[in-house]
């Protein structure tokens, strides 16, 4: 069983690259999260303009390669854009590969909302109309809500996919966990390429358990959200009162 | 595929058009196979045929280089971007060729891992399922790696970098295939086991005869979606393991040029121009097979 083990000291340095893992991830995961709102709604959007960017950005974000996609932001974006935006330059690897990654979780996201939204009952947003919600309010306490339950099982499995994209930032530059073990590796190679292998595999798992911890965190989330909407059942579950009831 | 359909009634037979190849009786059209319509096999059949040139072509070199570099300053050059593109077109192929024989791999031992998670010994199953769970959450760039000290590691084992790169993308593939077959065969109503059981088959006639040909349609526009997913991974074999695809061009031009943002981009622009063709097409297919089990 030891053979298959790394020195304290060797997991000290996997272990700052994997919280430099789950920072990236992190960073990520809100930006796609926000994109993924805003496009799929815009895919729904009654203005036709709306329906083509956010079209165009679904086609983009989910036709190109994670890694070109990484490349291109990284190294040709800051160049070719550095005159007109200087902030650009000079910006850490970090924050382009997070935009990166973000930006293809906002693709397949954005799929993932669109398909959860038309998936409610239509007679919910007839209700709504007939009660004059606006559309804001129309998405935030009716569809929205409805819909994440459907939302939650296809994101959980996206959000395991953008920490296995995370791996990528490694060869563009990046500090990772990924970059942690070539770093690892480099210094091990003397000791034979046995000690390497075990190393691979220890990363390896430390991917898997992180991947089981988002997915159980998503489980979580699944379950907490099944066990509000038994509670409301029978009751009103909009907090919307603007005008006062008429009983009092 | 062919000679399953002989043992079945001509009545089966859907009346074709000759001129046109299209299905004219109706009422007989709605019971016809897959396989037996032209309008689904021929794209099928040249699909098959491109992969297959595809896969048998020579491998062009990996030296790439360019002609001239326009001079020092940093603003955009079309001229420079459009004399890159025959090598982009040369790093693309290699890309395109390492994914459909990665995929090809992925398709059919993905077949084997849906089979033996059916098992009903546990021995077999759990061990598959450890398998595909664990390939599936671990980042293939990872894999790459770990398999190359892997080959390192054992002396009786040499393999080339794309031979590696397709055994890697074949065997993380065929996870998510896996995972396909599986509701494909689980999507085949229950009457149709049943009836299997009931008309006593053995199991190689239920499988090949009822269950996969019935589960294969249900499968098809996902095992798409994955082979353009599997095309996405493939340019990191570029990076990890040095095969001379779109991503190792842009790097090896911007290491002799000192011009990064022109090769990034075309070959982000290449890759659009097939991926984008691609998805659609699976997407076509999706919704043609969907069109005919309503």
């Amino acid at each position: 069983m030891e053979d298959w083990l790394l020195s304290p000291g060797q997991y000290g340095s996997l272990m700052v690259g994997a919280r430099a893992t789950v920072q990236l991830l992190a960073q990520a995961f809100v930006l796609g999260v926000v994109l993924s709102l805003i496009v799929g709604v815009g895919r729904l959007s009654t203005r036709r303009w709306v329906r083509g960017i956010s079209f165009a950005f679904v086609e983009f974000a989910r036709g190109i390669s994670s890694i070109i996609l990484l490349f291109i932001l990284v190294i040709a974006i800051p160049i070719l854009l550095g005159e007109v935006f200087p902030w650009l330059r000079g910006q850490p690897v970090i924050v382009m590969a997070s935009i990166a990654l973000g930006i293809n979780m906002g693709g397949y996201g954005a799929e993932i909302i669109r398909g959860s939204i038309l998936s409610i009952p239509k007679g919910q947003t007839e209700a709504t109309i007939a009660l004059n919600l606006n559309p804001t309010q129309r998405l935030r306490y009716v569809v929205l809500p409805q819909a994440m339950r459907i939302i939650l099982p296809p994101m959980g499995n996206l959000t395991i996919e953008i920490l296995k994209g995370t791996a990528l930032v490694s060869v563009a530059g990046g500090f990772d966990l990924m970059r942690a073990t070539s770093n690892l590796e480099a210094s091990m190679l003397a000791g034979g390429v046995i000690g390497v292998t075990v190393l691979f595999v220890n990363v390896l798992a430390i991917y898997f358990v992180m991947a089981q911890v988002i997915n159980g965190l998503f489980r979580l989330g699944e379950r907490a959200l099944d066990k509000r909407f038994q509670q409301r059942e029978g009751r009103a579950a909009l907090p919307i009162t603007t005008t006062p009831s008429a009983g009092g | 595929m062919s000679d399953t359909t002989r043992t079945e009634s001509p009545a089966d037979e859907p009346d074709v058009d000759a001129a046109t190849g299209q299905v004219v009786s109706f009422e007989l059209a709605q019971h016809h196979k897959w396989y037996r319509r032209p309008d689904v096999v021929i794209p099928v059949v040249l699909v098959f045929l491109g992969l297959t040139l595809l896969a048998v072509a020579d491998t062009p070199s990996a030296r790439f280089g360019s002609e001239f570099t326009p001079s020092g300053d940093v603003s955009f050059s079309w001229s420079y971007f459009f004399h890159l593109v025959p090598q982009m077109l040369q790093g693309l192929f290699v890309t395109a060729r390492a994914t459909v024989l990665g995929f090809l791999i992925a398709a059919s031992l993905g077949l084997v891992l849906a089979l033996l998670r059916r098992s009903e010994s546990r021995w077999v199953s759990y061990p598959a399922v450890a398998l595909i769970e664990f390939v599936r959450s671990t980042p293939i760039l990872v894999q790459m790696f770990f398999a190359q000290v892997l080959v390192r590691a054992t002396p009786a084992v040499s393999l080339n970098a794309l031979v590696i790169l397709f055994i890697v993308v074949g065997i993380h593939y065929a996870t998510y295939a896996s995972e396909a077959y599986r509701a494909g065969i689980n999507s085949v109503p229950k009457g149709q086991w049943e009836a299997a059981t009931a008309l006593n088959l053995d199991p190689l006639t239920k499988w090949t005869r009822i269950i996969i040909p019935q589960a294969v349609p249900n499968v098809l526009p996902t095992l798409g979606n994955y082979l353009v997913a599997a095309f996405k991974d493939v340019p990191i074999g570029d990076a990890v393991l040095s095969t001379g695809g779109v991503l190792f061009m842009a790097s090896t031009i911007r290491n002799v040029d000192f011009r990064p943002v022109e090769p990034y981009l075309l070959i982000g622009v290449g890759f659009l121009l097939v991926s984008l063709p691609a998805a659609w097409l699976v997407r076509r297919l999706e919704e043609r097979i969907a069109y005919e089990r309503d």
